[in-house]
């Protein structure tokens, strides 16, 4: 089953000077799916990760999520998507400095509104003895190290069950020991839960024991 | 918790400007219209404005000049007075209608004369409706009622006669009748021209005085209940009684005019106070924005629409509104009784002791109600950017 899929993307800048970023790029990814991307700076790797991420709505092309047209939704509608199917990591943990872990973990799950508080508390608890930092979950967030910041943050991304989770280097600017956790984590969740991830990245490493890496050069998908 | 303070000084500093100045104001405002009648009753001394010669009906194309005409002799009695006065004790407008025997007098000390009034009152009725206790600095208005001989005399006569209260002092009426009067009491109104002149007796004393039975009344003062009703009252009045009658803002137009240029300074200061503070609160909620940019494109990014972004912006602006004004109440409160228990002593104002404070629920209630209008206002514009902020924007800047 196809998680997401994008046929004939593309998009271009007008500014600062009209600069095509992305050239009708189509591809899927199937469910349980481990994907990374790869490229050089401006290559369009990032650009294509927001349009997928639906918080980009600017671009030509169509754009399936769990088989169901995403192009052309209201912003509302694509904040209700977000919300309920995708999880995101980015480089940078975004975490909210003035709340604690586990408020942090249940926000987007209060966002959504379908579960009771007790129920997302206990969900948001197992997202964190999933990630090994159940120990942390009432401290202020940023009392944290920067490794259980981006474990956190991996929690959040989880807390609703998406279907896929999407990052943007996001063990970029972790030392390599919890680099790994958080590959180990990723290919954990890919194995064993059947998550859909995709993973932008410049790490060589990191994208070579994924399932499969998608090398992307000025604006196309290089085979 | 900062943009909060900046509501509370904002508010505070209202709550005190308008408590502080319209004490101030009324205080001054007291100064004059407690003892002046709203409207004042009497007899004008003036030439006859109808002359019999506009009854001759003929010669329509003349001109009719009257040449030298001299005012009328014109008794000072109010004709039918005491009738008159029941009837306006009667009207629900009139909060209390009373008469006096002004008479022009000496105060004889010794050889000295000195030119004097003595006005004749019912005196408890006088001090119920203007406020005559707050002047009389010795003594009070129940020595004068119990005291048919008695008098309250002008602080500054009484300084010149050499006389304090227990004495006796010599008046002679301007036909020459001398009468002894007891002094009951000092009475200080604040304006030496008044104090150097004016005393206070009871109405038959003056009338013996005048050598007048007891329905002779020169004067009728009226207080109203609405001040602003007096000049049109006092028109009709004078049609309907025949008689001059003088509204406290004719009298006192300077004065109105003062009064005014008062309220418009107060309210002037006040709404430039109120406008600063918010634009302090749109400032500070504007910053706060850019502190939190991170936090709004992930709550964007987890599926926060634009419009929860903006809600959260505006009930936070709306709680710095709410906490903050009423710690800007209640910091107004504080200094307005500290105001209020600051000494302040005034030769002209004997019973003023400290500052005069007002406290209407009124200022308490704008000053709230601005608090939260401006704290929407103020927050409404920068919740609409952080509602359009790209998230995109702000994590690839990263």
């Amino acid at each position: 089953m196809k998680i997401l899929e994008a046929i004939n993307i593309s998009k271009s800048f007008k500014k600062p000077i009209e600069f095509q970023a992305l050239k009708d790029v189509s591809f899927s990814i199937e469910k349980g799916e481990f994907v990374s991307i790869m490229g050089k700076s401006g290559c369009g790797k990032s650009t294509l990760l927001y349009i997928l991420s639906t918080m980009d709505t600017d671009y030509e092309g169509k754009l399936y999520l769990d088989e169901q047209l995403i192009t052309g939704q209201t912003s509302n509608q694509l904040a209700r998507i977000r919300n309920e199917k995708i999880g995101f990591v980015f480089q940078f943990h975004y975490l909210l400095a003035e709340f604690t872990v586990l408020e942090n973990v249940m926000l987007p799950a209060k966002k959504l509104g379908i579960k009771s508080l007790e129920e997302i508390e206990a969900d948001a608890m197992h997202k964190l003895t999933l990630l090994g930092i159940q120990d942390q979950a009432l401290k202020i967030s940023s009392r944290i190290s920067g490794g259980q910041k981006q474990r956190v943050a991996i929690a959040r991304a989880l807390i609703n069950n998406p279907s896929i989770i999407m990052g943007d280097e996001p063990t970029g600017n972790l030392d390599s020991k919890n680099a790994d956790t958080v590959f180990d984590i990723f290919k954990e969740l890919s194995e064993e839960e059947h998550l859909s991830l995709l993973v932008v990245t410049h790490d060589q490493d990191f994208a070579k024991r994924t399932d499969r890496i998608i090398h992307m050069e000025d604006g196309r998908i290089k085979l | 918790m900062i943009a909060a303070l900046g509501v509370t000084f904002g508010i505070g500093t209202y709550i005190i400007m308008m408590g502080f100045m319209n004490g101030l104001n009324g205080l001054l405002d007291g100064l004059i219209l407690n003892r002046t009648p709203h409207i004042h009753l009497y007899n004008e001394v003036e030439p006859t404005r109808f002359q019999p010669i506009d009854m001759w009906q003929g010669g329509k194309n003349t001109i009719k000049v009257v040449g030298s005409i001299k005012p009328k002799s014109n008794q000072t009695r109010i004709h039918n007075a005491l009738p008159l006065i029941d009837y306006l004790n009667k009207q629900n407008y009139v909060r209390g209608a009373t008469p006096q025997v002004k008479a022009q007098a000496f105060y004889l000390a010794g050889s000295t004369q000195l030119n004097g009034v003595l006005i004749g009152v019912d005196i408890m009725k006088e001090a119920e409706l203007y406020n005559l206790n707050d002047y009389i600095t010795e003594g009070q208005a129940l020595d004068l009622a119990k005291n048919e001989n008695g008098i309250i005399i002008g602080a500054g006569v009484a300084k010149k006669i050499a006389m304090m209260v227990g004495d006796i002092v010599q008046v002679s009426s301007a036909k020459g009748e001398i009468m002894p009067l007891k002094i009951v009491g000092l009475y200080q109104s604040g304006l030496s021209d008044i104090d150097n002149v004016q005393s206070y007796i009871n109405m038959k004393a003056a009338q013996r005085l005048m050598g007048e039975k007891d329905n002779f009344i020169t004067d009728i003062n009226i207080k109203l209940y609405a001040l602003e009703r007096a000049p049109k009252l006092a028109e009709e009045m004078a049609d309907l009684f025949d008689v001059a009658a003088v509204s406290v803002q004719s009298a006192n137009a300077q004065f109105e005019t003062g009064s005014t240029v008062r309220t418009l300074i107060s309210y002037a200061v006040s709404i430039t106070l109120l406008i600063v503070a918010g634009f302090g609160i749109y400032n500070i909620l504007n910053m706060l924005i850019y502190e939190k940019m991170n936090d709004i494109a992930i709550l964007k990014a987890t599926g926060f629409s634009g419009k929860d972004v903006k809600i959260i912006f505006i009930s936070q602006a709306i709680i710095i509104g709410l906490i903050g004004g009423i710690l800007g109440l209640l910091l107004g409160y504080g200094v307005c009784v500290i105001i209020d228990n600051t000494p302040f002593v005034t030769p002209a104002l004997p019973t003023i002791k400290t500052f005069p404070v007002v406290y209407a629920p009124k200022y308490y209630i704008i000053g709230i109600v601005f608090a939260m209008l401006s704290t929407f206002f103020a927050g409404y514009l920068p919740a609409r950017r952080a509602e359009r902020i790209d998230p995109v924007d702000i994590i690839r800047g990263q």
